[in-house]
């Protein structure tokens, strides 16, 4: 194995080398992507799956084809599945690619951190859905109230998996953030201040920030859980005199800013799609920016509107409910700022822009609902029934996967070379969009006529079979248009048209270099004299200014002297470890001794992998 | 794509978005059995004025977005050798104004609900209903302590009178929620929260557990039936009355199977079990539904609840008491008679 | 804004800010941790006073022990500060002298806490179980604990690779970020120290 510390001179650059063994110890933030988005997708459809079987169940009324337990199970798994082995890693399969490219950086500041970021996520995802196996899938909801998740009321395996494997996929996102956080503002292009950078990295910056305070709350919220299931401590004991509101405040402490990490992504993106297909600037992009940051901040203080219904208090209640209208104003001036940006434009309809399009309509109508929820009286009749279901479908499918899909045609051809099939792609689009709105559009009006939600049956004299209905029949019209888009994916794989480096004429930095990027990315590190500088470098800033200089040619002993960090086998093998630490608390003691030691071993394997040997003379 | 395809496709998905419309504007029905938008009650009322001014607005913002969303798509699209559009950075007067406009819009919700906010959750009156609710896995609990009332899974109110529903919750959080009357409210363990409203409207609504509770939350459902005057009058004096003396042999019987099984453990009939794990079911012959509302109180129904109730009822804490069928049987007939 | 950037030092580790990217991680890290600990803090104070039975705080405490390892942890940071300081001077004996030195002392706050756990749980009969107090006692400063253990591993660890000349003034920063977490975990024995056992 290659024993050269990173960033050694004389070291060569790393040549793409293929295999299994390749990815095993990739630490290229490229390959890193790639694997996410891989994964991502594989648990989406998963995530996708478990919905059919919901949605065919709850088609009829009084149905039998799955029995409460499964059903109480699906939901469960689906919006864990959803939140945190989908959404949230799609967005880091593209803030692992894009944002080096995007800051006109060679990697991330720790290349191999992010590998084991990658390998943990994944150990947690699968750890996770293997409960399946045992017959202990978690069945607490995804957000697992207390005191129905506590060992009394909840014997058995199932919530001892879900809370193990968010812990686990906790530490993989925290990791991540702590990496991000210090790429974004440490290893930043020459000239390329903050302000310059582009929105999506400006997005993906507040969304660490979010991941690495965020987290410690749910961290906390899991611990007392896993205390109180297993060492008999009394967090969540009621007749102890606890409290069984403090697991929904800690919990939703997290839960809040965890639905803005969900969206924020899907907004950097639309808010880089937009600007290439209109062929102007983003509009207000000074104020989109602090909207983010300021939605980041604010974030914080608007957890209990998940809590409405518990009997805070009138003052509690009158607080948040200020506070959750306050946090819309930037939320909602965003939509203004992106369709002024395609106002006066020149627009192309490519599907990577009609995705953001259809972001921009979904999210709109998902963030009126959320509107009615901001005001208590109104939300007591609408939390936990299938208005705020719809919602929050609206905002997260129509809002962060519309987005996630904008970004997938937008730079496809910057990961693999090759452009996407517009026709396959439109399709993909409009059946997708017919049925999304199908399937949750009439869970609005379910919603407005009582039906609770997380039941797995209802009576048949409600009125709410035919939409139940018609809401199952949009949910296989999705299935069909996510079909379309893997067929468009293996046909394009191969016989899919040659992208070139800049197939849109697009504004920022990836698209300045070729399609996929050198394993360096930049040949030389460009020089930044404003946002959109590729943009600037092409067609000045159009209003009189001269295009800036493009870079020179690199020579080819200059590449040669580029050193990229090699590969390393610590990160998964540390990634194995803390698995078999953190597992054995369902097996043995033993288990968890054992590897605890491995891990501590890794670690320092991990951290001392590129320290200097002894008999190095200086 | 040609341009009069493009436009083809847009005018298509018009039409759609306007038919869809229509159809939630005329074709959907509001008056259903647990409509959040039919209100019966003067919270419901309250509630639903807050809703109908967040609607509209809401609405007309809704529209005017998507209007002008389409509206940019079509006239500003890409044409063949257009040249670079002007590179607008922004408009800070513009974006001022949205921004404002934007909260006052908000204002103008904020107000009304902060003032129902406090209305609804002002301290009760002396002359208020007392009413505690039990939420347990899977069923409800109703006790009426001024009147000396204690029955399950049906509750009764009289029209007119302000209630104050105090919620007790022994093991997980419930949900206290008839869409008709008004918001929910959670039953919370080691809490007693208190919800307050009024039923204006006679008629019988339905109620259900609204926050997830384990196996059977769906099927954790209550009635609540809404009497005027003389209904009220004669339902209390049916419920403070002692339990009915079953006359014919098979209840009888029944009663002497009922005597010596565990229901005695579990149930209460007033003056021969005191068991509280279970419903009351001192006067449960006059319940209309059973099993907390989710089927009809008919021989049928209790016989097969009673032979097993987990069949029925999915993780039922109620154990399957192996009784003969003719002990079931008769155990029906005693129980209905309990009117 | 600052434009230092890697070219002009050849230390691929220094990046925009001019700061070193593991100093940046490590902050960012420890501002992470303020909100763990926070969370912590935020359950006993939300259970304080809540407990139906058992031993109460008044009952257990002993004072003059947990303020003796205030005062090692708060001397142990100044060993650390020393430690650095030597090493920036390539005076390695003696770096090598406060490492352990801070090491040593971080182990004995580990000990005194051990002794006053077991003393909990066989004198008191105050465990995990006991009630609420029990419950969030143990598990904040059992945290708290487990932080200091993890610092005491690494600077041990930084310690063995000086003394086998596998450290030394280049790798300042390596032992300037292990201070770092050493003084936040110093700091959130502070707060607890004040929190759980000063105030009434």
């Amino acid at each position: 194995m290659a024993t050269q510390a990173a960033f050694m001179p004389g070291a060569k650059a790393e040549t793409a080398t293929t295999g299994v063994w390749s990815w095993i110890t990739t630490v290229d933030h490229k390959r890193i992507g790639i694997l996410y988005g891989v994964t991502a997708f594989i648990f989406f459809l998963m995530g996708g799956i478990e919905a059919l079987i919901m949605r065919a169940q709850l088609a009829r009324p009084d149905n039998n084809l799955v029995s409460a337990q499964t059903f109480n199970e699906l939901f469960t798994m689906h919006g864990t599945t959803m939140v945190f082995l989908a959404i949230m890693p799609l967005s880091a399969a593209f803030f692992n690619y894009m944002i080096p490219l995007q800051i006109g950086a060679r990697d991330v500041a720790f290349p191999r951190l992010n590998a084991l970021s990658y390998w943990i996520f994944l150990s947690g995802g699968l750890f996770i859905n293997s409960s399946f196996l045992f017959g202990a899938a978690p069945d607490g909801g995804w957000f697992g109230y207390a005191t129905l998740t506590t060992r009394q009321f909840s014997p058995g395996h199932h919530i001892d998996f879900w809370m193990l494997g968010l812990q686990i996929l906790g530490i993989a996102s925290m990791l991540a953030g702590f990496n991000f956080i210090v790429t974004i503002v440490n290893m930043r292009a020459p000239g390329m201040t903050l302000m310059r950078m582009p929105v999506f990295v400006w997005m993906s910056l507040v969304v660490q920030f979010l991941v690495v305070l965020a987290f410690p709350a749910i961290t906390v919220a899991l611990i007392l859980l896993m205390f109180d299931r297993f060492f008999g401590t009394l967090f969540y004991a009621p007749a102890a005199g606890a409290d069984p509101l403090l697991w929904q405040h800690l919990f939703w402490i997290f839960g809040h800013p965890e639905v803005y990490i969900l969206i924020l992504p899907a907004m950097g993106i639309v808010s880089e799609v937009l600007p290439t297909f209109a062929r102007k600037p983003l509009f207000g992009a000074p104020v989109v920016i602090y909207s983010g940051i300021m939605i980041g901040f604010f974030g914080f203080g608007v957890w209990s509107h998940h809590m409405f219904s518990v009997g805070m208090g009138p003052v509690a209640d009158s607080a948040f409910s200020i506070a959750t209208m306050l946090i819309a104003v930037p939320t909602g001036v965003k939509i203004l700022n992106w369709i002024s940006t395609l106002w006066g434009g020149s627009i192309r309809f490519t599907s990577a822009l009609l995705f953001s399009l259809g972001f921009i309509a979904m999210f709109t109508m998902g963030g009126l609902s959320g509107v009615m929820h901001a005001s208590p009286p109104v939300d007591l009749q609408q939390t936990d029934s299938y208005f705020v279901v719809a919602h929050f479908h609206y905002v997260l499918f129509g809002g962060s996967i519309f987005g996630i899909f904008s970004g997938f045609y937008y730079w496809w051809p910057k990961m693999t070379g090759r452009l996407l099939d517009e026709k396959l792609g439109k399709l993909h689009f409009w059946l997708m969009m017919v049925g999304f709105n199908m399937t949750f559009f009439p869970q609005h009006y379910l919603g407005l006529i009582g039906m609770p939600r997380r039941i797995y049956t209802y009576a048949a004299d409600l009125n709410w079979g035919f939409w139940n209905l018609v809401s199952t029949i949009g949910a296989f019209i999705i299935a069909l248009s996510i079909f379309v888009f893997i067929v468009n994916v293996i046909k394009t794989r191969r016989s899919g048209p040659v992208a070139g480096p800049d197939p849109w004429d697009a504004r920022t930095l990836e698209w300045a270099i070729p399609s996929p990027p050198p394993v360096y990315n930049f040949a030389t590190i460009p020089t930044v004299h404003g946002r959109d500088e590729l943009w600037l470098q092409k067609h000045g800033d159009g209003h009189g200014g001269a295009p800036t200089r493009k870079p020179a040619p690199t020579t080819a002993k200059e590449i040669a002297a580029i050193h990229m960090p090699p590969p390393s086998y610590w990160p998964i093998l540390l990634a194995l470890a803390l698995a078999v630490m953190l597992s054995g608390l369902l097996i043995s003691y033993v288990q968890v001794v054992a590897g605890g030691l491995l891990t501590l071993y890794c670690m320092f394997k991990f951290a001392l992998e590129y320290h200097r040997p002894a008999q190095e003379a200086h | 794509m040609t341009k009069r395809a493009r436009v083809t496709a847009s005018l298509l998905l018009l039409a759609v978005v306007v038919l869809g419309a229509g159809c939630g504007l005329v074709g959907w029905e509001w008056d259903t059995p647990m409509s959040t938008v039919q209100p019966k009650s003067d919270f419901g009322k309250m509630t639903h004025d807050i809703f109908m001014l967040i609607s509209w607005t809401t609405l007309v913002i809704f529209i005017a977005v998507e209007a002008v969303l389409l509206y940019v798509c079509f006239r500003y699209r890409d044409r063949p050798g257009a040249p670079i559009p002007k590179q607008t950075h922004g408009h800070t007067p513009l974006e001022i104004s949205w921004t404002v406009a934007f909260a006052a819009i908000l204002v103008i919700i904020g107000i009304p609900t902060i003032r129902v906010i406090f209305k609804t959750q002002e301290a009760p009156a002396a002359t208020t209903l007392h009413v505690d609710v039990t939420g347990k896995q899977w069923w409800w609990d109703f006790q009426y302590p001024t009147l000396k009332i204690h029955t399950a899974n049906e509750l009764h109110l009289p029209v007119g009178q302000t209630v104050a529903f105090y919620l007790h919750g022994p093991d997980v959080i419930h949900s206290f929620w008839v869409p008709q009357l008004g918001g929910k409210r959670d039953v919370v363990p080691a809490r007693v929260n208190r919800i307050i409203l009024t039923p204006e409207v006679p008629g019988e609504y339905l109620g259900q557990c609204a926050e997830y509770c384990g196996m059977s939350h769906a099927n954790m459902r209550f009635r609540v039936f809404v009497h005027d005057k003389a209904g009220w009058d004669k339902w209390v004096a049916a419920q403070q009355a002692p339990p009915v003396e079953p006359k014919e042999d098979l209840a009888v019987k029944g009663k002497d199977v009922f005597s010596q099984s565990a229901c005695m453990g579990c149930h209460t009939i007033d003056g021969l079990s005191a068991g509280v794990l279970g419903p009351n079911l001192t006067h449960f012959g006059s319940r209309t539904t059973m099993a907390a509302g989710i089927m009809k109180n008919t021989p049928e129904n209790v016989a097969r609840w009673i032979e097993n109730p987990a069949h029925v009822k999915p993780g039922a804490l109620m154990p399957a008491l192996g009784l003969r069928d003719e002990q079931i049987k008769a155990v029906t007939a005693y129980l209905q008679s309990l009117k | 804004m600052a434009d230092a950037h890697a070219h002009a030092h050849h230390d691929p580790n220094i990046g925009t800010t001019g700061l070193d990217n593991r100093k940046v991680g490590m902050w960012i890290f420890l501002g992470s941790d303020c909100m763990f600990f926070g969370s912590l803090i935020g359950t006993y104070l939300a259970y304080k006073g809540k407990s139906l039975a058992g031993p109460g705080p008044h009952d257990v405490f002993n004072i003059p022990l947990t303020s003796e390892s205030a005062a090692v942890l708060l001397a142990s940071s100044l060993t650390m500060v020393l430690a650095l300081s030597a090493l920036q001077k390539h005076d390695l004996t003696w770096a090598g002298r406060w490492l352990f030195a801070t090491a040593l002392l971080g182990a004995h706050f580990v000990g005194n806490q051990v002794y006053e756990f077991t003393t909990f749980a066989l004198h008191d009969g105050l465990t995990l179980g006991t009630n609420l107090f029990g419950s969030s006692f143990f598990t904040l400063t059992g945290f708290h604990g487990a932080h200091v253990t993890g610092g005491v591993i690494w600077l041990l660890g930084l310690w063995f690779q000086l003394k086998r000349g596998r450290l030394d003034a280049r790798d300042y920063t390596k032992v300037e970020i292990a201070g770092l977490y050493w003084h936040f975990v110093d700091i959130v024995w502070v707060a607890i120290f004040t929190i759980v056992y000063l105030i009434p």
